[in-house]
Protein backbone atom coordinates (compact mmCIF):
# COMPACT_ATOMS: atom_id res chain seq x y z
CA UNK A 1 0.00 0.00 0.00
CA UNK A 2 1.61 3.22 -1.10
CA UNK A 3 0.14 6.81 -0.28
CA UNK A 4 0.85 9.99 -1.87
CA UNK A 5 2.19 12.75 0.33
CA UNK A 6 1.29 15.95 -0.07
CA UNK A 7 4.36 16.90 1.01
CA UNK A 8 7.11 13.72 0.06
CA UNK A 9 5.51 12.33 -2.82
CA UNK A 10 4.22 8.56 -2.47
CA UNK A 11 5.45 6.72 0.24
CA UNK A 12 5.47 3.08 1.48
CA UNK A 13 2.67 2.90 4.34
CA UNK A 14 5.54 1.97 6.95
CA UNK A 15 6.00 5.60 7.31
CA UNK A 16 2.72 6.48 8.00
CA UNK A 17 0.66 5.58 11.47
CA UNK A 18 -3.23 5.20 11.40
CA UNK A 19 -5.69 7.37 13.50
CA UNK A 20 -9.28 6.95 12.32
CA UNK A 21 -12.18 8.21 10.78
CA UNK A 22 -11.95 11.67 9.60
CA UNK A 23 -15.02 12.75 11.06
CA UNK A 24 -12.59 13.72 14.14
CA UNK A 25 -11.72 17.08 11.97
CA UNK A 26 -15.57 18.11 12.60
CA UNK A 27 -15.58 19.02 16.15
CA UNK A 28 -19.32 19.44 17.28
CA UNK A 29 -19.94 23.40 18.65
CA UNK A 30 -19.98 23.48 22.80
CA UNK A 31 -23.38 23.33 22.98
CA UNK A 32 -24.59 20.93 19.87
CA UNK A 33 -25.71 18.58 22.84
CA UNK A 34 -25.74 15.04 24.05
CA UNK A 35 -26.05 12.93 20.60
CA UNK A 36 -23.50 15.03 18.56
CA UNK A 37 -21.52 15.08 21.10
CA UNK A 38 -21.36 11.23 21.57
CA UNK A 39 -21.54 10.45 17.76
CA UNK A 40 -18.46 12.38 17.44
CA UNK A 41 -16.80 10.64 20.06
CA UNK A 42 -17.65 7.05 19.82
CA UNK A 43 -19.73 6.36 17.14
CA UNK A 44 -18.25 5.35 13.89
CA UNK A 45 -19.41 3.90 10.66
CA UNK A 46 -18.13 0.97 9.09
CA UNK A 47 -18.46 1.32 5.84
CA UNK A 48 -17.39 -1.07 2.77
CA UNK A 49 -16.39 1.60 -0.09
CA UNK A 50 -14.90 4.97 0.44
CA UNK A 51 -13.36 5.94 3.58
CA UNK A 52 -11.63 9.25 4.62
CA UNK A 53 -9.48 8.99 7.21
CA UNK A 54 -6.61 10.69 9.26
CA UNK A 55 -2.83 8.84 8.70
CA UNK A 56 -0.16 10.41 10.59
CA UNK A 57 3.20 10.66 8.31
CA UNK A 58 4.97 9.75 11.32
CA UNK A 59 8.45 8.26 9.50
CA UNK A 60 8.40 11.19 6.95
CA UNK A 61 7.30 14.82 7.29
CA UNK A 62 5.29 14.75 10.10
CA UNK A 63 2.11 16.22 8.43
CA UNK A 64 -1.38 14.88 9.48
CA UNK A 65 -2.95 13.53 6.10
CA UNK A 66 -6.99 13.04 5.13
CA UNK A 67 -6.54 9.52 3.25
CA UNK A 68 -9.32 9.01 0.68
CA UNK A 69 -8.93 5.22 0.47
CA UNK A 70 -11.62 1.78 -0.56
CA UNK A 71 -12.33 -0.37 1.70
CA UNK A 72 -12.85 -2.76 -0.68
CA UNK A 73 -10.66 -2.52 -3.51
CA UNK A 74 -7.57 -1.30 -1.31
CA UNK A 75 -7.04 1.69 -3.82
CA UNK A 76 -5.62 4.85 -2.31
CA UNK A 77 -7.59 7.65 -4.26
CA UNK A 78 -5.51 10.13 -2.67
CA UNK A 79 -4.58 12.44 0.15
CA UNK A 80 -4.77 16.25 1.62
CA UNK A 81 -3.23 17.90 4.21
CA UNK A 82 -5.28 17.71 7.72
CA UNK A 83 -5.04 21.57 7.79
CA UNK A 84 -6.33 22.08 4.42
CA UNK A 85 -9.39 20.22 5.44
CA UNK A 86 -12.74 22.54 4.93
CA UNK A 87 -14.10 22.64 8.65
CA UNK B 1 32.14 21.30 39.46
CA UNK B 2 33.06 18.37 37.89
CA UNK B 3 35.03 18.65 34.82
CA UNK B 4 32.43 16.86 32.09
CA UNK B 5 33.82 15.79 29.30
CA UNK B 6 32.04 16.53 25.73
CA UNK B 7 31.79 13.94 23.14
CA UNK B 8 29.51 14.12 20.12
CA UNK B 9 27.41 11.69 18.98
CA UNK B 10 29.38 9.21 17.05
CA UNK B 11 32.41 9.87 19.11
CA UNK B 12 34.24 6.01 19.12
CA UNK B 13 31.74 5.15 16.24
CA UNK B 14 33.18 6.72 13.05
CA UNK B 15 35.01 7.32 11.06
CA UNK B 16 34.75 3.47 9.51
CA UNK B 17 35.87 2.92 5.74
CA UNK B 18 34.84 -0.32 4.59
CA UNK B 19 35.60 -1.16 0.73
CA UNK B 20 34.67 1.93 -1.36
CA UNK B 21 32.30 3.85 1.47
CA UNK B 22 33.23 6.24 3.92
CA UNK B 23 31.33 7.07 6.82
CA UNK B 24 32.52 10.19 8.49
CA UNK B 25 31.08 12.17 11.18
CA UNK B 26 29.68 16.04 11.33
CA UNK B 27 29.83 18.06 14.09
CA UNK B 28 27.56 21.17 13.09
CA UNK B 29 28.67 24.01 16.10
CA UNK B 30 24.73 25.06 15.45
CA UNK B 31 21.76 23.64 14.90
CA UNK B 32 18.34 24.97 15.13
CA UNK B 33 14.99 24.44 13.84
CA UNK B 34 12.72 26.81 12.66
CA UNK B 35 9.14 26.73 12.52
CA UNK B 36 7.28 29.87 11.15
CA UNK B 37 4.29 30.99 12.46
CA UNK B 38 0.75 30.65 10.82
CA UNK B 39 1.04 32.86 7.52
CA UNK B 40 4.44 34.04 8.60
CA UNK B 41 6.79 32.20 6.21
CA UNK B 42 7.55 34.42 3.63
CA UNK B 43 8.80 37.21 6.19
CA UNK B 44 11.03 34.07 8.16
CA UNK B 45 12.55 34.20 4.48
CA UNK B 46 13.06 37.50 4.27
CA UNK B 47 15.14 37.72 7.62
CA UNK B 48 17.04 34.88 7.47
CA UNK B 49 18.14 36.56 4.21
CA UNK B 50 19.62 39.31 5.91
CA UNK B 51 20.56 37.36 9.00
CA UNK B 52 21.84 34.49 6.90
CA UNK B 53 22.16 35.32 3.19
CA UNK B 54 19.50 32.32 2.26
CA UNK B 55 15.52 31.95 2.68
CA UNK B 56 13.17 28.91 3.58
CA UNK B 57 13.82 26.31 0.65
CA UNK B 58 10.98 24.81 -0.62
CA UNK B 59 9.80 21.10 0.62
CA UNK B 60 12.29 18.25 -0.21
CA UNK B 61 15.15 20.85 -0.78
CA UNK B 62 18.13 22.10 0.74
CA UNK B 63 20.22 25.29 0.55
CA UNK B 64 23.51 26.06 1.08
CA UNK B 65 25.56 29.51 0.60
CA UNK B 66 28.79 29.57 2.41
CA UNK B 67 28.70 28.15 5.58
CA UNK B 68 25.01 28.32 5.95
CA UNK B 69 22.82 25.09 5.60
CA UNK B 70 19.01 25.46 5.92
CA UNK B 71 17.22 22.28 4.93
CA UNK B 72 13.78 21.42 5.19
CA UNK B 73 13.00 19.28 7.98
CA UNK B 74 9.00 18.45 7.86
CA UNK B 75 5.94 19.89 7.49
CA UNK B 76 6.41 23.57 8.50
CA UNK B 77 9.68 23.22 9.24
CA UNK B 78 13.29 24.15 8.34
CA UNK B 79 16.65 23.02 10.29
CA UNK B 80 19.72 25.72 9.94
CA UNK B 81 23.30 25.53 11.21
CA UNK B 82 23.66 29.22 12.12
CA UNK B 83 21.93 31.06 14.76
CA UNK B 84 18.85 33.27 14.07
CA UNK B 85 16.62 35.79 16.25
CA UNK B 86 13.30 35.42 14.64
CA UNK B 87 11.07 36.42 17.26
CA UNK B 88 7.68 36.92 16.48
CA UNK B 89 7.67 35.35 13.60
CA UNK B 90 8.56 31.50 14.02
CA UNK B 91 9.46 28.89 16.90
CA UNK B 92 13.28 28.64 16.77
CA UNK B 93 14.15 25.75 18.80
CA UNK B 94 18.18 24.91 19.60
CA UNK B 95 19.18 21.07 18.30
CA UNK B 96 22.63 21.87 18.67
CA UNK B 97 24.12 18.37 19.88
CA UNK B 98 20.15 16.39 19.30
CA UNK B 99 20.75 15.04 16.24
CA UNK B 100 23.87 13.00 14.80
CA UNK B 101 24.86 13.77 11.46
CA UNK B 102 27.18 11.47 9.03
CA UNK B 103 28.46 12.01 5.77
CA UNK B 104 28.35 8.92 3.52
CA UNK B 105 30.39 8.61 0.29
CA UNK B 106 31.89 6.72 -2.05
CA UNK B 107 31.53 4.58 -5.30
CA UNK B 108 27.86 2.34 -5.29
CA UNK B 109 26.78 4.50 -2.63
CA UNK B 110 23.00 4.12 -3.43
CA UNK B 111 23.30 0.17 -3.51
CA UNK B 112 24.42 0.60 -0.11
CA UNK B 113 21.05 3.17 1.18
CA UNK B 114 19.33 1.10 -1.44
CA UNK B 115 19.26 -2.04 1.31
CA UNK B 116 18.19 0.29 4.23
CA UNK B 117 15.63 3.01 2.53
CA UNK B 118 12.14 2.50 1.45
CA UNK B 119 12.41 5.45 -1.34
CA UNK B 120 14.22 5.98 -4.59
CA UNK B 121 17.88 7.72 -3.82
CA UNK B 122 19.28 7.69 -7.58
CA UNK B 123 20.43 10.78 -8.81
CA UNK B 124 17.79 10.78 -11.91
CA UNK B 125 15.23 11.12 -8.86
CA UNK B 126 17.23 12.77 -6.16
CA UNK B 127 19.11 15.24 -7.03
CA UNK B 128 22.26 17.27 -5.81
CA UNK B 129 20.31 19.77 -2.78
CA UNK B 130 16.93 16.75 -2.49
CA UNK B 131 16.51 16.47 1.24
CA UNK B 132 13.71 13.70 2.49
CA UNK B 133 12.56 12.65 5.48
CA UNK B 134 11.83 9.09 5.58
CA UNK B 135 13.20 5.66 7.43
CA UNK B 136 16.94 3.77 7.53
CA UNK B 137 15.75 0.65 8.94
CA UNK B 138 13.41 1.19 11.55
CA UNK B 139 14.60 4.93 12.18
CA UNK B 140 13.75 8.24 10.91
CA UNK B 141 16.22 10.26 9.35
CA UNK B 142 16.83 13.06 7.31
CA UNK B 143 18.41 12.34 3.88
CA UNK B 144 20.55 15.31 1.63
CA UNK B 145 22.42 14.12 -1.57
CA UNK B 146 25.63 16.41 -1.27
CA UNK B 147 26.68 15.29 -4.74
CA UNK B 148 27.14 12.51 -7.21
CA UNK B 149 28.69 10.05 -4.85
CA UNK B 150 27.84 11.66 -1.33
CA UNK B 151 24.98 11.72 1.20
CA UNK B 152 24.60 13.31 4.70
CA UNK B 153 22.00 11.21 7.02
CA UNK B 154 20.69 12.66 9.90
CA UNK B 155 19.23 10.80 13.11
CA UNK B 156 18.31 11.65 16.63
CA UNK B 157 21.38 11.42 18.61
CA UNK B 158 20.42 8.45 20.54
CA UNK B 159 19.72 6.31 17.30
CA UNK B 160 23.91 7.19 16.49
CA UNK B 161 25.23 3.67 17.09
CA UNK B 162 22.24 1.81 15.43
CA UNK B 163 22.47 4.10 12.46
CA UNK B 164 26.56 3.35 12.13
CA UNK B 165 25.53 -0.16 12.66
CA UNK B 166 22.83 -0.49 9.85
CA UNK B 167 25.12 1.24 7.71
CA UNK B 168 28.10 -1.36 8.68
CA UNK B 169 26.14 -4.09 7.54
CA UNK B 170 24.99 -2.94 4.37
CA UNK B 171 28.11 -1.68 3.30
CA UNK B 172 29.90 -4.75 3.99
CA UNK B 173 26.97 -6.67 2.25
CA UNK B 174 27.66 -4.31 -0.91
CA UNK B 175 31.41 -4.96 -0.73
CA UNK B 176 30.93 -8.68 -0.28
CA UNK B 177 28.90 -9.04 -3.65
Amino acid sequence: MRIECPNCGERDRREFTYQGDALALRRPAVDAGEQAWDDYLHNRDNPAGETKDLWFHEAGCGAWLVVERNTVTHTVQGAVLAEKVKR
Amino acid sequence: MANLIALTPCHALLPVTIGRISVTEITPAQLMSIAPFAGKQKAVTAQLKVQVGIGLPAANRCVSKDNVTVWWFGHGVWLVNADVALNGLAAVTDQTDAWAVIAIAGGGIEDVLARLVPIDLRASHFGVGSTARTMLGHMNVAITRKDARAFEIMVMRSMAGTLVHDLEAATRGVAAR
